[in-house]
């Protein structure tokens, strides 16, 4: 039984999930009897997915020195023409009790469909990226991480710092930004992202998940990513990704998490002369 | 102090085995050759001689429950009137090693005994109480657990039947209920044996500091801010002048970070008083009040901290930073390949939000 996305099932397996989420064992590299589930699930059984090479590449260490905190880059081969564009990025962790990490949702907008972010690895896996084209083509990149105990870990170094600090957002300008040219930004929400994979060991109730849901993002009024996740993201939910600003203006985002806490910021964009 | 326990701490201690990996602990630091070098031999059981002759194998080793065992006989010398430790090896933890890689002890008081951490299983937490038992007929009165980490507080078990008072800071409880299942089942996994290994919440919460008396002997418990963990807690022994600071000071084996950075280096400039006359780490040898190991960790702590904070301004990711800032591998820390690139990970998700 795996979870994919889908609230409604989320609590109650994840009690029986989450045992088997330490006894996980070590998997091959090739295409696991979990990822058929998952790729199901997602996709449908008879949807081609190519090999990635020409459209996306991953990297990702081989083994996480945090298993809460691995970071995950994926780059896009091709630029994102009106033509052709990588319109959603699924990212996929076979062995985790909740597989599917979250979904990218991009467009011409960003320029380049570059996307880093840190995931919970809870077992020696298969990561995968799949890229999802205009036209429905699909591509996949995927390695082999060694981690263990992501998910079920510690996930929060200073607990009362992280509910202080519940929904605070950051945005950082990387580099230098020019109209009309793809610019990077980074996006954190402080929020503990709690993986509902603790007992409280005097209640012997699990600890609930608590961990954002979505998040959207604008520049202006351009819709620029929206993110759809779930527990595989680490505490402190951090995307790096593209943009490619029209002229002066913020950018807004907005995030929703499971107890459906609404946090919101705006920020004014700063750019450089074009050259 | 009464003399008696004193002569019999003597005897116990010369019964005790010497681990050649003990002459590991802080190079270069002239207190761990002088109090390692007045050890006794250790014995070496048949089994674990197999184990070892075994060119180390692990399956070997998993399969010996005699050899694990053997760990939690690891000696417990005196190092002050009344302040017996047991000092863990400065290994990572492993099934060869049994978990004990942490330093826990006791202290005894005319009327009661504090017991400071109890190691990761419940063997070590028996083998603890076995040593108090040889020193002192006086009662176990107090537990202490020094923070969260599984090499520190999971022998607590052993105790439960003579209901000493379980103290520990006030985050400590909850951060067991977070931590705690997925701390038991790492030590499970090292060995069968460790199948009743338990943890145990603490009844007495520290939210700042506390003062306890074993009877002519005062013990002042100090709770921080997150520095080491976020459930940190220090215990001052009045009588002798020993700070027992455990995991807020790493002698030799580098220090890691599962709090906050900024906390520690906050933390480090209060850590030792005036009154410290020595100082007992969480790993590592005991040291003066002003040994220079102090200013290296502090030293360790600042430069990670000076530098994260260069590559986070420059806007490098995480994966770049420990790239550039894991290049240089040599370093005087034992376990710095283990542990260094970590902490570089921890200070960047912490100091990315100054």
């Amino acid at each position: 039984m795996r979870i994919l996305l889908t609230d409604t099932i989320l609590r109650q397996p994840l009690l029986a999930l989450a045992a088997l989420c330490l006894l996980a064992v070590p998997a091959a590299a090739e295409d696991s009897k979990a990822w058929d589930d998952i790729r199901a699930s997602l996709f449908g059984s008879d949807r081609a997915i190519h090999d990635g090479r020409d459209v996306i590449s991953m990297e990702a260490p081989d083994r996480a020195l945090d298993a809460a905190l691995v970071p995950i880059s994926v780059t896009a081969e091709i630029d994102q023409s009106k033509d052709r564009y990588i319109k959603a990025i699924t990212l996929v962790i076979d062995e985790n009790p909740a597989p599917v990490v979250g979904t990218f949702h991009l467009s011409p907008d960003n320029g380049i469909a570059d996307i880093s972010t840190r995931v919970r690895v809870n077992a020696y896996t298969s990561v995968r990226a799949i890229a999802e084209m205009n036209d429905g083509q699909l591509y996949m990149a995927e390695r082999f991480v060694k981690a263990s105990g992501g998910c079920a870990a510690p996930a929060t170094k200073d607990a009362e710092l992280a509910m202080q600090r519940l929904g605070q957002m950051r945005m950082k300008q990387i580099g230098t930004w020019r109209e009309g040219e793809p610019s990077e930004v980074q996006l954190m929400v402080s929020h503990p992202n709690y993986s509902g994979l603790q007992t409280d060991q005097v209640t012997q109730l699990w600890i609930p998940a608590h961990y954002v849901r979505t998040l959207d993002v604008t520049l202006g009024d351009r819709p620029v990513l929206r993110f759809e996740g779930d527990i595989s993201m680490s505490e402190n939910p951090t995307i790096r990704f593209f943009v490619e600003p029209e002229g002066e203006g913020a950018l807004t985002a907005r995030a929703v998490d499971t107890k459906d806490n609404v946090f919101e910021e705006s920020w004014p964009i700063r750019l450089e002369p074009s050259t | 102090m009464a003399a008696g326990p004193v002569r019999r701490a003597a005897s116990l201690i010369g019964a005790a085995g010497h681990d050649p990996r003990m002459a590991k602990a802080a190079p270069g630091n002239a207190h761990a050759t002088g109090q390692w070098s007045s050890r006794a031999p250790r014995q070496l059981t048949r089994r674990r001689f197999l184990c070892v002759a075994g060119a180390t194998s692990l399956s070997m080793c998993l399969c010996d429950g005699a050899s694990l065992a053997a760990e939690a006989d690891l000696p417990f010398r005196e190092v002050e009137d009344g302040v017996f430790v047991r000092y863990g090896l400065q290994e990572a933890m492993s099934a060869d090693n049994g978990g004990a890689i942490a330093n826990i002890g006791f202290v005894v008081g005319e009327t009661g005994v504090a017991v400071i951490d109890t190691g990761t299983t419940r063997q070590q937490g028996t083998a603890l109480r076995a040593a108090v038992a040889r020193v002192t007929d006086r009662p176990v009165t107090h537990l202490i657990a020094t923070h969260v980490h599984l090499d520190h507080c999971f022998g607590h078990a052993a105790f439960d039947d003579l209901e000493p008072m379980n103290i520990g800071h006030r985050r400590l409880a909850g951060a067991l209920a977070e931590r705690g299942p997925f701390y038991r089942d790492q030590i499970r996994a090292l060995s069968p044996d460790f199948a009743d290994t338990d943890f145990r919440p603490p009844e007495v919460a520290v939210d700042d500091e506390m003062a306890i008396d074993l009877g002519g002997r005062r013990l002042q418990l100090k709770a921080w801010p997150a520095a080491h963990t976020d459930t940190d807690l220090t215990v001052f022994d009045e009588a002798s002048g020993l700070l027992w600071a455990s995991d807020l000071l790493f002698v030799g084996r580098l220090p890691t970070i599962d709090g906050s950075l900024n906390g520690w280096i906050d933390a480090m400039t209060q850590l030792v008083g005036p009154q410290a006359r020595r100082v007992m780490p969480g790993h590592g040898p005991l040291v003066d009040g002003g040994d220079p190991a102090i200013e290296a960790q502090r030293a360790y702590l600042t430069t990670l901290r000076d530098q994260v904070r260069a590559a986070i301004e420059e806007g490098l990711d995480i994966s770049e930073t420990v790239d550039l800032l894991s290049r240089d591998t040599h370093s005087n820390w034992l376990l710095y390949g283990e542990g260094h690139g970590r902490n570089v990970t921890t200070a960047y998700a912490e100091l990315e939000w100054e």
